[in-house]
């Protein structure tokens, strides 16, 4: 009987910057079913924050219910954590952005409580374009209450019961470029070549970024006629790109047949190489992003890679022209500077 | 690579790393597990089956499967396993039920053991249960050989060893003790239908040519000859002030029964550098422990004798030099040379075969260093009625490997009087592998990995024992330290079995293992998938498990290097893809070719 993993890790495991060896970036075990999409996810977390050098401790995890929002419990036992109320992540993570802009928020969520109950969060924290990484673990179904069909469920699709979902899917990632994400991606838990650069990116984009993942419920969504389990989704799936991180100093010598190579400075100093899969397409570009999702909709294909990017984002803080400094970081004096400065700033707006 | 062939016995058998090191491949994990379910017995028998002496080697053995216990590359100190196998025979309940009774229904043959050590006894154990009239031999009063003459007393008491040895005489071996065999001509006349060799070592090596050995003889002993003289009584006390020459275990019960002897100021002087020395690293440690300096790089010169009296010895100081190939040589230092104090002196640097009794013209063919051509698997020699094992036939080694090889004889004996051949018709290893899952997160061994580190096994106090030659000196594990030091087994024989067409490719397997062992990518040649895995494989001694082209084009790769075989992969594999096996691996030995004729008709 083992919810207990051994203590023991790999003699030669190597170490980052930091002088951390992944174990440092580990959580708790998980609880979810054996084969859920939704750890490999978390295992692709804890592998990009490693890989980046991110100290623990400068992170927060923030999230909502459902099997992803469990997911937190199991990465980065040392950083900050909130598991808030049902589809209520967004609200929960920009007060605490606001107060402390030097965190690295990863919000977690599910389509039940991105797409449902927390539709209008989600959508609003993407106007505004909070500085974090959303993801969404989108397994197309409610996992935590027997698996009756979400609202990313696709048409057509059929459930382990054998019944067949006659509502149009919400496209997540569709949706998110519609309202002016400035980092919008979508991938598969079951490729963390893919989604582990895509993490890193997300993490270093200076705005919100959104990471939509298809990541298959085992237990109520992996059967024949599901359109997300793990044989469909391999399948269906084309990517559109792959992103490598490589030294400023460092060249690209890696030929790619089709498209191109872009490399795209992050706004501390990273350099990441992006290897254009696709020719008619222009991640850069809205209009032309959103015509190839569009496209692999009709022909019922599953776009993944770095879908579109807005290379010059300015995100809220910046927006709003709040405090360089988190607010724990300021005096008294300067967060309450006195009713002299309250009555310049009242005589200012009348 | 090509995917693993895990049909292949000895591809699992290499991973339960202890008993493919043992050269009895006794089945350790088995019998640790056994002893934590607190059933001494069963775990007496399966190391009884495989090692024949248990208790003896529990307190006695070379160990070799300890170096090799994964425990040991995955924190510091690998599992006590030889002084587990003596809390099962401390602690095991009536044994012989579970042993095979005669008398046995005679099969027509007759054989003649030469030397009742360890060897012999094994090949007596295994033939008598198949009818043959067995003749035991051997020039002391009673059976062990080595194992009586040379082990002192207070590491292997003589009721253990006893009660050992009755086991294996009490199946119907006619013994012919106080016989020393002084023709293997005459032996081979008496009409016996084959006979077995297993007459040790028994020729101490000497310093013939060292300036003062003659005159100083008085006191000047060979360490072999002297222990033996100890263990039978002939020998009561030795001087003050003893030099033991030698760095093997020989050397260390030389002086650990000096002090016991009357010396009081006892001295090891060796040749090579400490850390080279032959002994066990725990048997120079019980030395030390006894108040005795190993002083080593030193090569003696001259006994220095004054009035016909031994008063000590003179030494070269060496340092170890090495070439490029690492080749060692003994490089005097050029200090002046150290004279040492001694009233007698203990030479134990080593011991040779000897064969005087075997004459040069019955078809046994010889080599230029006076051994005996023998095969390494039949253990035949060119006389096909007549076998070796154990030291007589490859020099020097260990109890354990004189067992595995008296296994080995029996088997080749066993044939042999059968009309088959004893090459190719030895018998394949018995082999098992079956499911140990029960339910989603419960498997039928206990695979929680305890943090323990290793337990150190009581000694009694010093005071007491080097009064007592006779007293033990360790005491062996109590029970809940044996249980606990049991809990330490990795249970490496329950092995991960991979099986690629229930794959769904879902990572939760490379997610979930504590030690990076499992991971999923394009195939290539070993040294480059080596060098992609999640931890690199540096040890290239434990094989790569790969299986065949997934679906994605990749292949899983599962370095065994440092898996826990605590199961989380195939608790968390959706599809049981993975699954835990228990592995059973038994060497097959001369009574199971005869089950397995029965079988057949």
């Amino acid at each position: 009987m083992s919810y207990y993993r051994p203590a023991f890790r790999h003699p030669n495991l190597p170490a980052n910057e930091l002088g951390y060896t992944v174990e440092h970036y580990e959580g708790g075990l998980s609880t979810l079913c054996a084969g859920c999409g939704h750890d490999s996810i978390t295992a692709a977390i804890v592998q990009a924050c490693f890989e980046d050098n991110i100290e623990p401790s400068k992170v927060a995890k923030i999230s909502g219910i459902g099997c992803s929002s469990k997911t937190p419990a199991y990465f980065l036992n040392s950083a900050h954590g909130f598991n808030s109320v049902h589809g209520r992540m967004p609200s929960v993570a920009t007060g605490a952005n606001l107060a402390n802009r030097d965190l690295i928020y990863i919000g977690i969520s599910g389509d039940g409580d991105t797409a449902s109950i927390g539709m209008g969060q989600f959508v609003h924290c993407i106007r505004r374009n909070l500085n974090m990484v959303y993801i969404v673990m989108n397994n197309g179904c409610y996992g935590l209450t027997k698996g009756q069909d979400s609202a990313t469920a696709d048409q057509g699709s059929k459930s382990k019961a054998g019944s067949v979902n006659m509502f149009h899917a919400i496209d997540l990632a569709s949706l998110a470029i519609e309202l002016g994400a400035t980092f919008v991606a979508q991938s598969f838990s079951g490729d963390k070549a893919q989604l582990v650069p895509l993490v890193k990116a997300a993490i270093k984009h200076n705005g919100f970024a959104f990471i939509n993942v298809i990541s298959p419920c085992v237990t109520f969504n992996n059967n024949v006629g599901s359109t997300k389990s793990y044989d469909y989704v391999r399948q269906h799936v084309e990517a559109t790109s792959t992103i490598d991180f490589v030294p400023p100093a460092a060249t690209i010598t890696a030929n790619y047949e089709q498209g191109s190579t872009k490399q795209l400075k992050m706004h501390d100093g990273t350099v990441i190489a992006l290897h254009k899969l696709e020719q008619d397409w222009d991640p850069f570009d809205k209009l032309s992003a959103m015509t190839a999702m569009h496209k692999a909709t009709i022909k019922g294909e599953l776009l993944t890679g770095l879908l579109y990017m807005e290379e010059e984002s300015s995100d809220l803080h910046s927006l709003l022209q709040t405090s360089t400094r988190p607010l724990n970081a300021l005096s008294e004096a300067e967060l309450c500077p006195g009713s002299k400065i309250l009555e310049e700033i009242n005589a200012g707006l009348r | 690579m090509k995917p693993t062939d895990i049909k292949n016995p000895e591809y699992f058998h290499k991973v339960v790393d202890c008993q493919y090191a043992c050269p009895a491949h006794t089945n350790v994990p088995e019998y640790i597990r056994l002893i934590a379910e607190q059933k001494y017995s069963e775990a007496y028998m399966i190391n009884w089956d495989s090692n024949v002496f248990p208790g003896v080697l529990g307190r006695t053995c070379d160990r070799p499967c300890e170096p090799a216990c994964r425990r040991g590359r995955v924190e510091k100190e690998p599992v006590a396993i030889c002084r587990l196998k003596r809390v099962a025979a401390d602690n095991k309940g009536d044994v012989m039920k579970y042993m095979p009774k005669g008398p046995f229904k005679s099969n027509g043959k007759k054989i003649a053991l030469v030397g009742a050590g360890p060897a012999s006894l094994t090949v007596a154990r295994d033939l008598a249960p198949l009818g043959y009239e067995i003749h035991l031999f051997d020039e002391q009063k009673k059976g062990g050989g080595f194992m009586l003459s040379q082990i002192p007393s207070f590491r292997l008491p003589e009721t253990v060893l006893d009660e050992e040895v009755n086991y294996i005489t009490g199946l119907g071996i006619h013994t012919f003790y106080n016989t020393y065999i002084k023709s293997l001509k005459k032996l081979l006349a008496d009409g016996y239908d084959a006979i077995f060799v297993g007459s040790g070592a028994p020729h101490g090596r000497d310093l013939p040519d060292l300036k003062g050995r003659k005159e100083g003889a008085a006191n000047i002993h060979i360490g072999i000859n002297w222990l033996k003289g100890v263990a039978f009584e002939h020998i009561k006390k030795i001087g003050k002030k003893v030099i033991v020459l030698g760095g093997g275990n020989t050397a260390m019960d030389c002086c650990r029964t000096s002090r016991r002897l009357g010396g009081e100021s006892v001295k090891v002087l060796v040749r090579s550098p400490f850390a080279e020395m032959k002994a066990s690293p725990w048997e120079k440690e019980d030395a030390m422990h006894e108040d005795i300096p190993i002083l080593d790089n030193h090569v003696p010169t001259s006994f220095v004798v004054e009035n016909g009296k031994l008063k000590g010895m003179t030494f070269e100081k060496v340092k170890a030099v090495y070439d490029d190939k690492g080749k060692r040589s003994l490089v005097p230092t050029g200090e002046p040379e150290a004279f040492y104090e001694a009233d007698d002196v203990l030479i134990a640097i080593g011991q040779e075969n000897s064969f005087p009794w075997i004459e040069r013209n019955i078809g046994i063919d010889f080599d230029k260093w006076g051994m005996p051509a023998v095969d390494n698997i039949t253990y035949g020699s060119s006389n096909p009625k007549v076998f070796f094992g154990g030291d007589a036939a490859f020099g020097p080694k260990n109890i354990i490997t004189a067992v595995a090889q008296g296994h080995q004889a029996a088997i080749s004996m066993h044939l042999f009087c059968s009309g088959m051949d004893i090459k190719n018709d030895r018998p394949a290893p018995m082999v098992n592998l079956h499911s140990m899952k029960m339910g989603i997160h419960e498997w039928g061994y206990d695979n929680q990995v305890t943090n323990d580190l290793r337990y150190v096994v009581p000694q009694n106090d010093k005071k007491v024992t080097l009064k007592d030659r006779k007293k033990e000196v360790e005491l062996g594990f109590d029970l809940p330290t044996g249980f606990k030091e049991a809990e330490r087994c990795l249970n490496c024989d329950v092995e991960t079995v991979f099986t690629e067409n229930r794959c769904i490719e879902c990572d939760a397997c490379v997610d979930v293992c504590p030690t990076a062992c499992i991971t999923f990518t394009q195939n290539g040649e070993e040294d480059d998938l080596r060098s992609r895995l999640k931890a690199p494989a540096l040890n290239k001694t434990q094989d790569l498990y790969v299986s065949d082209i997934l679906p994605t084009k990749r292949v899983m790769v599962k370095d065994e290097d440092v898996c826990l075989h605590c199961g989380l992969c195939a608790e968390r594999c959706p599809t049981s893809a993975w699954d835990m096996q228990q592995f059973f691996y038994n060497v097959t030995k001369a009574p199971g070719i005869c089950k397995e004729e029965m079988a057949v008709n």
